[in-house]
């Protein structure tokens, strides 16, 4: 690996004045299960790698019942997976983060550096899209929040300027109604990436549904949410004839590559395939 | 630059000099001779290299040393007293879980973990604890009726020896 400036903020600030000094030059390092292996390959090679494990506030997950949840930038994977508030009111998102490598994995990589790691086939993504979560960011002068789905602008690419941090994760509280369906299609059930992804949140109604969001990975540059099939599906009862129509929307919605997992005819079809038995499940 | 670290391994703490792109793994093996955490793939797949920090296992290759100073770290050699066995170790040189052994010691360390935390586990639950750990040899049978075996004798002790 290549030498580096090494450098272990203990505040926020600090390490967003570090990031603003350095700008592309500087990587901050979480989990690290990503940057490491790209910088042992020599793929990126950052000047300063700003360490985010001395920082405090970076640490826990906090409900509140009014308010929902917040996922700090140090929480880990396995903290996600195992936390019982997130296993009883967000589901979806506690699967997936139980499908990412292996238990080693998961007790490294955090939550915020799946995000931030910009991974189209990112297992974690789809969940956080489909139960609508925010993106906290700190910069020198200011913290905001922005939508996920607003996050990403490409293959590791994200809307993140010099100096800004992602400090962690919102969602909101899910209503009583709310039914979510995750699934990752991979070939192997651990140390696998998706083929592709699917969550699915929805509010049945008698047959028809509110608030769906379907929302898809490693089927394009980002994951994305496949908003005109959304619509049709708040339209009315979903037949069977409907359910099709909403298939073909979200297939319409992707632009998968063919890769050594699977061809982009493939992803297609489960993704079809995939939304058809999210709705039938979620419906029944 | 390089700089001092305070390494913690199975108690002793240890003076290190270390530059900052020194991963975990290597500091171990080849700066303190404490060769039981393999390199397999150096990727994170393989769990060769599993070391517990403060009780939880990761792969010790996707770790900077210099991230670890101060914090509690295990490797197969702290799991029983030099030159003694633990329940898990016995049970896997009795039920012949080792054959050339390259990836025993990232299973120990790992399997050590699930009994800590799940001290019955079913076969279910060690396949997928230990889906991060690759054996070439085995088939993973054995390795998982040693987990199964481990737990039974360590529940079937009064005062239960940490695994």
């Amino acid at each position: 690996m290549h030498a580096f400036d090494y450098l272990e903020p203990v505040t926020v600030a600090e390490a967003c004045a570090m990031l603003a000094d350095h700008g592309p030059r500087a990587r901050p390092l979480a989990g690290g299960t990503d940057l490491l292996i790209q910088m042992e390959m020599g793929k990126v090679r950052p000047e300063a790698v700003v360490h985010l494990g001395r920082i405090e506030a970076l640490r826990g997950i906090e409900w509140d019942p009014q308010a929902g949840l917040r996922i700090s930038a140090g929480v880990t994977l396995r903290e996600v997976e195992t936390h019982p508030i997130i296993r009883e009111r967000y589901p979806a998102l506690a699967t997936a983060a139980q499908v990412v490598g292996s238990v080693q994995i998961r007790n490294l990589g955090t939550l915020v550096g799946n995000l931030c790691n910009a991974s189209p086939s990112a297992d974690t993504s789809p969940a956080l899209l489909a139960l609508d979560g925010q993106v906290e960011i700190a910069s020198p002068t200011e913290s905001f929040t922005i939508p996920v789905a607003e996050f990403w602008t490409g293959p590791g690419q994200m809307v993140l300027q010099p100096g800004q941090l992602v400090t962690g994760v919102r969602l909101p509280v899910p209503t009583p109604s709310l039914r979510t369906w995750y699934y990752k299609l991979a070939v192997r059930k651990a140390m696998d990436l998706a083929m592709v992804g699917v969550c699915v949140a929805l509010e049945p109604r008698n047959g028809s549904a509110r608030r769906v969001r379907i929302a898809l990975g490693a089927v394009a540059p980002t994951c994305l949410r496949a908003r005109h099939a959304e619509q049709l599906a708040e339209q009315g009862e979903i037949t069977n004839g409907c359910l099709e129509a909403i298939a073909e929307a979200a297939v319409a919605a992707t632009s998968p590559i063919s890769d050594q997992r699977a061809s982009a005819d493939y992803r297609r079809a489960m993704v079809g395939s995939l939304t058809r038995r999210a709705f039938t499940q979620l419906l029944r | 630059m390089k700089r001092l670290i305070n390494l913690r391994i199975n108690g002793v703490t240890y003076p290190v000099e270390v530059e900052p792109r020194e991963r975990l793994l290597d500091v171990v093996r080849y700066k303190l001779d404490i060769t039981g955490p393999k390199e397999g793939c150096g990727t994170g797949d393989c769990g060769a290299c599993t070391m517990l920090i403060d009780g939880k296992p990761v792969t010790s290759c996707l770790m900077l040393a210099v991230s670890t100073a101060g914090r509690e770290i295990t490797t197969v050699e702290g799991l029983a007293r030099p030159g003694e066995l633990n329940d898990l170790q016995r049970a896997f040189v009795e039920l012949t879980a080792v054959q050339c052994g390259v990836c025993i010691p990232g299973f120990l360390v790992n399997a050590t973990a699930l009994l800590r935390e799940n001290p019955n586990p079913t076969e279910e639950e060690i396949r997928a604890w230990l889906q991060g750990n690759l054996c070439r040899c085995t088939g993973y049978t054995k390795i998982v009726d040693a987990v199964m075996e481990a737990a039974r004798r360590i529940n079937a002790r009064p005062s239960p020896e940490t695994a």
